[in-house]
């Protein structure tokens, strides 16, 4: 097997770290840098910025506006992209619900929704999780009823649902929705576009521990969705959802995110003293040190092997489950050694400090202010997108076959 | 008895809103007015209790309800005044005890990350007694402080055992610079700038130069309640997990009946049930000869650091989302644990003292 990358693809980055280099706006980095949050307008500026050079929908077909990329400069361009400190690409509309509708959505709705997708009309978010159905997806709750009056074929929809990442800023979510009750529980889900603005959608924000405002409750009473809005058949969108789930995964394992994080991390411990002396050099800090950067090397070569196993064209199956347990342990084995080595500078939390603008003289190391809350924060990686424990079933059914 | 009367005024009068709303004089005062800070000192400095038993028994409780009130300070201040203090420090020990005020430790600084002899606060002596300059870090509940213990050089070199020593600092006086701050598991902190501040001969205490050993003991005394306060933040959020995995249902089952979550939560158990024992030997060590006391604290530290922090992210995996959030309890209870990490050594720090304790 070779794991070395082409010329062809050597080639490729260079022109990624070129383009990186000319059009990631230094604040945006900087902010990556220092742990400060984004705003709703910075997400979009950079959408803007990868729009333009048409690598914003890098995994989509080229008739759709795709670059017609394979799997190898896909993955290539997500490490640069992470490593250069560049926001991450959004992934509701842009990886979730464009393969969707590329692959089951009506010519009308692949015309009309793509192209907004990539112009950054419209900000999509997910309502998959509801507060009764986390790993049991499938057994979601909010209704969708249909019926036909002087307007049209519509929906009216009724329910909740939960941890819906940025559906503060979003005018439109993709929900799975139940459009029937009496078959097995996958055979009664339908895939719906909602309109975030209709009368009846309410949407309450969810603080979490680290005192962010990521994620939220949306709340649907009596909202009427055009029937149009259906994607795929009725009853079909288990299928869909599934798809959507395991389309794109060559990311999954954040190796670029932990690369940048681990640098930073060694450029904290080099500054950081331990009575008089870099922390680096301490036995014990070292051996966690080296242990997460070998463990990451593994990591990188475990996903560049199931990428170059899948480069053929097809994408990685439960293999990707297996990018997704390790790869989160090591993201949060990095913050958690971030938190380490601030020491007492690890308990202030200024929260002013991750906003753009403060310019107050910082409480300990530069690292400091974000250490404590970016591995509290980090928590949620092996939670969300199908917990840990759910890729440890996947890999014993699918892998191992038990 | 004072366990039982702590944990049922905890229970009825320090809910979370309580502590989110932070330090309180008020509050303060009747945990004293509860006998609570007395139980942490003996007789002779008007106490009632003061072993290692009596401190690990309130600070449990204390970790059981996230108090954020300044118990640590007063314990480590107390013990260093108790232990070296003049008969003029020892009155401000009862002021403490009868919750008319509040005691700091100021002791971090900047480059000194837990290590006890790193001290750079310079104390020059002048003409009638001495001037302070120097910078302390996270200064727990620092604004609230009537009072600081301070470390400073009066002599050697910056990481000598040999040449620290303490002082009283009153909060107002002239040259004492706060930068107050939250903290992210409750609380507050604040920078401590003092800017050539002037205490007279009486604000030393002990004997000059030789402050590390009351540091030391003091400190000891602290590490012990903080293992204790721990436990106790551990043994809720295994509580709030076990009732979280008989309640939540997923694919028509309670997720506790999965075997995968019955073994983890069973090794919590045993994690916990260890850290226990480290603040038994601790407790029980605390009375003893140095290297036996000092060891069996930094043996509970360290064991508390690793096992503090498993439970806080177990506990917070085993709820899944709702783990994540600020409105549950058990995040406050998993940032504390985590925190109590970062305060007077780490698992990393104590488990490299312990190994050198051994070879003295």
């Amino acid at each position: 097997m070779d794991l070395k990358f082409t010329p062809e693809e050597e080639a490729f980055r260079a022109s990624v770290v070129r383009f990186l280099d000319e059009k990631l706006p230094a604040r945006l980095a900087d902010k990556a840098r220092n742990g400060v949050r984004l705003t709703r307008d910075d997400m979009i500026e950079w959408h803007a910025i990868l729009n333009e050079r048409g690598w914003l929908a890098n995994h989509w077909p080229k008739e759709y506006g795709g670059p017609g990329w394979n799997t190898a400069q896909k993955f290539i361009f997500e490490n640069e992209c992470a490593l250069a400190g560049a926001p991450r690409i959004l992934p509701f509309g842009v990886n979730m619900l464009g393969p969707v509708l590329i692959r089951y959505g009506s010519e009308a709705q692949k015309r009309y929704w793509l192209p907004r997708i990539l112009d950054g009309s419209d900000w999509w978010c997910q309502g998959y999780s509801e507060p009764g159905s986390g790993s049991d997806l499938a057994s979601v709750k909010t209704t969708a009823v249909r019926g036909i009056d002087d307007q049209g074929e519509h929906y009216v929809v009724n329910g909740q649902k939960t941890w819906t990442t940025l559906g503060q800023h979003a005018n439109m979510i993709f929900c799975l929705v139940r459009t029937a009750t009496d078959v097995r529980k996958q055979e009664g889900i339908s895939f719906l576009l909602v309109d975030m603005h209709a009368p009846g959608v309410e949407v309450r924000p969810i603080i979490t521990l680290d005192g962010d405002h990521e994620i939220n409750e949306v709340f649907f009473t009596d909202v009427r969705v055009p029937a149009v809005n259906l994607v795929g058949e009725e009853n079909n969108g288990w299928t869909y959802a599934k798809y959507l789930l395991t389309y794109e995964r060559t990311n999954i394992a954040g190796v670029g995110f932990s690369m940048a994080a681990l640098a930073r991390l060694k450029r904290a411990v080099a500054k950081v003293k331990r009575n008089g002396r870099p922390l680096a050099d301490d036995p014990l800090f070292a051996a966690r040190l080296a242990r997460v950067e070998i463990d990451l090397e593994n990591m990188k070569t475990t996903n560049l092997r199931v990428v170059a196993a899948v480069s053929g064209g097809g994408v990685p199956g439960a293999e990707s489950s297996m990018l997704k347990v390790r790869g989160t342990e090591i993201r949060q084995e990095i913050s958690s050694l971030m938190r380490r080595a601030m020491g007492p500078y690890a308990q202030p939390f200024i929260e002013e400090a991750f906003e753009e603008g403060y310019e107050e003289p910082r409480i300990g190391p530069e690292e400091a202010a974000s250490a404590a809350a970016q591995y509290f924060n980090n928590r949620k990686l092996s939670i969300f997108g199908g917990s840990n424990e759910i890729q440890k079933n996947i890999i014993s059914k699918m892998i191992l076959g038990l | 008895m004072l366990a039982d009367s702590l944990n049922r005024f905890i229970a009825e009068q320090y809910g979370m809103a309580t502590r989110q709303a932070g330090f309180s004089a008020d509050m303060w005062r009747r945990f004293a007015e509860l006998g609570i800070v007395g139980a942490l000192f003996d007789e002779a400095v008007g106490g009632f209790g003061g072993d290692g038993f009596d401190i690990a028994v309130v600070f449990e409780s204390l970790g059981r309800g996230l108090v954020v009130e300044p118990f640590l300070g007063a314990l480590v201040v107390g013990h260093a005044l108790s232990h070296a203090g003049s008969e003029a420090h020892k009155a401000l020990i009862t002021s403490v005890i009868e919750g008319r005020a509040v005691a700091a430790l100021a002791h971090d600084e900047r480059d000194s990350h837990y290590e006890l002899s790193n001290v750079s606060a310079r104390a020059v002596r002048s003409s009638n007694g001495w001037v302070l300059t120097g910078t302390k870090s996270v200064v727990q509940q620092g604004e609230h402080a009537d009072f600081f213990l301070v470390s400073a050089r009066t002599n050697s070199a910056h990481d000598a055992e040999d040449g620290i020593s303490l002082f009283i600092v009153a909060r107002d006086a002239a040259g004492v610079e706060l930068r107050g701050y939250p903290k992210i598991d409750g609380g507050r902190a604040a920078e401590l700038r003092l800017n050539e501040v002037c205490i007279g001969d009486h604000a030393l205490v002990g004997e000059r130069d030789a402050g590390f050993a009351t540091l030391e003991r003091s400190i000891g005394a602290g590490v012990l309640a903080l293992c204790a306060e721990a436990l106790g933040a551990m043994d809720v959020a295994k509580d709030h997990t076990l009732e979280y995995l008989r309640t939540r249902k997923q694919f028509g089952v309670a997720i506790g009946t999965f075997q995968a979550l019955q073994h983890r939560m069973a090794d919590m158990l045993l994690e916990i049930e260890q850290a226990r024992s480290a603040v038994i030997n601790a407790a029980a060590a605390l009375g003893a000869s140095r290297i036996e006391r000092e060891r069996a604290l930094s043996a509970a530290k360290y064991t508390i650091g690793r096992i503090g922090a498993r439970v806080a992210e177990e506990s917070i995996q085993m709820h899944g989302g709702i783990g994540m959030t600020w409105e549950l309890p058990l995040a406050h209870y998993a940032k504390r644990l985590v925190m109590i990490d970062h305060q007077l050594g780490d698992e990393d720090h104590h488990l490299q003292r312990y190994i050198a304790l051994n070879r003295s």
